[in-house]
């Protein structure tokens, strides 16, 4: 048994620091950022990816569509091979940022598994700062993915001013942090990444087709027209159009793109915070 | 069986590891008619007891007894359905960030990040604490010394050997300076060296820091290390108090006597009763018997019934004989039942 003296200070509040409200949101979310940032750098395989995929996903893609769709004279926005380049160019940015933000989402079901999760989950940070680090994290890498693409805009024939380069990089934020908040609220009930990736299948792929990115919704009609009216994602699209192509008029306007994209930011967000804080009697993780 | 309540009614937590001058402060860890279900599923029954300041506190149970359910509930991972379970005075359901600043954990699983250094996991784990900046290095550092790894702080974690991990997951649990420390099976995994090390390092930090240590464990050995116990069948409390306490309500020896079948030893069990007066406990196919000077009473019941009897055993009882008298069941008899 101990003493008196074996008493520890700190069991009886003594020497606990005090942990504001403001520390107790941003440096655990700031922790949780920095912690998926390096693990990515650390990872170098991810590193490779992140400049060669979008770059293979564009020539591939972009160079097979154009060819089929000048073949088949459909469309006028793809009336020719180089038009369509162009017309898909914001259309792959927006996949190569779904594929990176939604899998980044992965590493919540591996925390899970592997108990790091748990430890958050009983460590006093607020909820909100869990999701906003783990959010937050996922979502830079998928912005700066999307970013490292819009190097390729010359290429692609865009001629966008320089404030037309940070609009669209506002848009690539902004869907970075929708689609990676999407992903945190489907990967959050799960324990196994094999689920997830057919929820990903079922869910994201449809997703993207009917955002614009491959047509446009004028294109479109009926029941196809509806969804993708519907489809959030249509609007974080076009908010890149509107970056990209300042000169050409897109479907909606800028005003409505961004109000809808950042929206969209919100209620996802409020989505993974409401899935995180609730407290149940069955078990947490 | 009145023994679980007697101990129980035991005097107020640890008197004398309250500082003078201060408020009578509660007992670490308080459990009120604590109670859970998985829905149909009866996981913890009634529980109440309260574990000391300062002590290395058991939780002994089969697999499937409810002790991962109290882990959880403990740890603030799981709200029970029914009673209270206050850490040091807060309640786990209504104010879990007050108790989790009180708490350092230590799951089975390692919840350490293997891409990241050992600094960095301790790092990362302070902030979620609330630490920061030169507070938090100098409490990395001094968590590392107390568990001897302070030249692997840039190493990667996926570079060290289990017990280091094992290390660094306490570490880690001590980085806020709780005064109760919850362990899940914590030597699991360890080789015999690894152990007996944990082992020294929470008795330093009880011994020390006068941290209260809940260590949950199906080992026996590993019981006998704890201060006090409590053991868990089936949700429930069996019995409470040191090993050497529970031990000694054991009368004198534990003579077993083995037969051929389960119901040769029902015959067995009920013959022994009448000629001897005694009440044994038949446990699959051996009869078990509490009896002060077993070798005389074993050469007694051996010469009576001749024939019947395969091998024989005395033995001094331990922790297992006590929870065969408690539960009149084996130890290992719902193995699996449980997860882990």
């Amino acid at each position: 048994m101990a003493t008196a003296t074996a008493q520890n200070p700190a069991s009886i509040g003594l020497t606990r620091p005090k942990t504001s409200i403001a520390s107790s949101l941003w440096i655990p979310a700031y922790s949780l950022w920095r912690r998926e940032l390096v693990r990515f750098y650390r990872q170098k395989a991810r590193v490779v990816g992140v400049i060669a995929s979008p770059l293979l996903f564009w020539l591939v893609l972009g160079s097979g569509f154009s060819k089929t769709f000048q073949s088949h004279g459909a469309g006028s926005a793809a009336a020719d091979s180089s038009h369509y380049l162009s017309y898909f160019f914001p259309g792959a940015i927006i996949m190569i940022v779904l594929f990176t933000a939604i899998f980044s989402m992965m590493s919540l079901i591996q925390d899970r598994n592997e108990g790091f999760l748990l430890s958050v989950l009983a460590s006093p940070v607020s909820r909100s700062a869990i999701v906003l680090g783990k959010v937050l994290g996922g979502a830079t890498l998928a912005a700066i993915q999307g970013w490292v693409f819009l190097v390729f805009c010359p290429l692609a024939g865009v001629h966008t001013s320089f404030v037309g380069v940070l609009y669209a990089m506002l848009a690539i934020a902004l869907t970075s942090f929708s689609l990676t908040a999407l992903g945190f609220v489907i990967a959050w009930p799960m324990d196994s990444t094999q689920a997830f990736h057919a929820i990903i299948n079922l869910v994201l792929i449809p997703l993207w087709l009917g955002s614009g990115a491959l047509f446009p919704v004028s294109g479109a009609s009926g029941w196809l027209r509806f969804l993708m009216l519907l489809n959030p994602l249509t609007y974080g699209v076009d908010m890149l159009r509107n970056g990209l192509f300042p000169a050409e008029l897109t479907t909606f306007s800028p005003e409505f793109n961004l109000i809808i994209t950042v929206a969209f930011c919100a209620v996802v967000f409020v989505g993974s915070w409401a899935v995180v804080n609730r407290r149940s009697n069955k078990p947490a993780a | 069986m009145a023994t679980t309540q007697q101990i129980d009614r035991s005097p107020k937590a640890a008197p004398n590891s309250i500082p003078a001058g201060q408020f009578a402060p509660h007992a670490p860890i308080e459990l009120d008619h604590l109670s859970h279900d998985y829905g149909s599923r009866l996981a913890l029954n009634d529980l109440s007891f309260d574990v000391r300041a300062a002590e290395i506190f058991g939780l002994l149970g089969p697999n499937g007894s409810g002790k991962t359910t109290l882990f959880r509930i403990l740890s603030t991972l799981m709200v029970p359905s029914g009673g209270h379970a206050r850490l040091a005075g807060f309640d786990v359901s209504t104010e879990p960030n007050r108790v989790r600043l009180q708490t350092g954990i230590v799951f089975q699983a390692t919840s350490l990040d293997v891409k990241l250094t050992v600094g960095e996991n301790l790092m990362h784990q302070g902030h979620l604490y609330g630490l920061s900046g030169s507070h938090l290095k100098a409490r990395s550092q001094e968590v590392l010394e107390r568990v001897g790894l302070t030249d692997r702080k840039n190493d990667m974690v996926e570079t060290l050997s289990g017990g280091q991990k094992r290390r660094v997951e306490l570490a880690k649990g001590l980085i806020h300076s709780p005064s109760v420390l919850l362990l899940d099976e914590p030597t699991t995994g360890l080789d015999p060296g690894a152990r007996i090390d944990l082992w020294n390092y929470l008795r330093i930090l009880r011994d020390e820091q006068g941290v209260t240590v809940l260590v949950t464990t199906h080992l026996m050995e590993e019981a006998e290390h704890c201060d006090r116990l409590a053991i868990l069948s089936e949700g429930k409390l069996v019995a409470l108090g040191s090993p050497a306490e529970l031990k000694s309500e054991i009368g004198g020896d534990i003579v077993q006597f083995e037969t051929a079948s389960a119901d040769a030893a029902t015959a067995l069990g009920s013959r022994i009763a009448d000629r001897f007066g005694v009440i044994p406990a038949v446990v699959d196919n051996a009869v078990r018997v509490e009896r002060e000077q077993g070798h005389r009473f074993l050469t007694e019941v051996v010469e009576s019934f001749p024939g019947e009897i395969v091998s024989v055993s005395v033995s001094k009882p331990s922790l297992e004989d006590v929870f065969i008298q408690q539960t009149g069941h084996r130890f290992w008899l719902d193995q699996g039942e449980e997860k882990q």
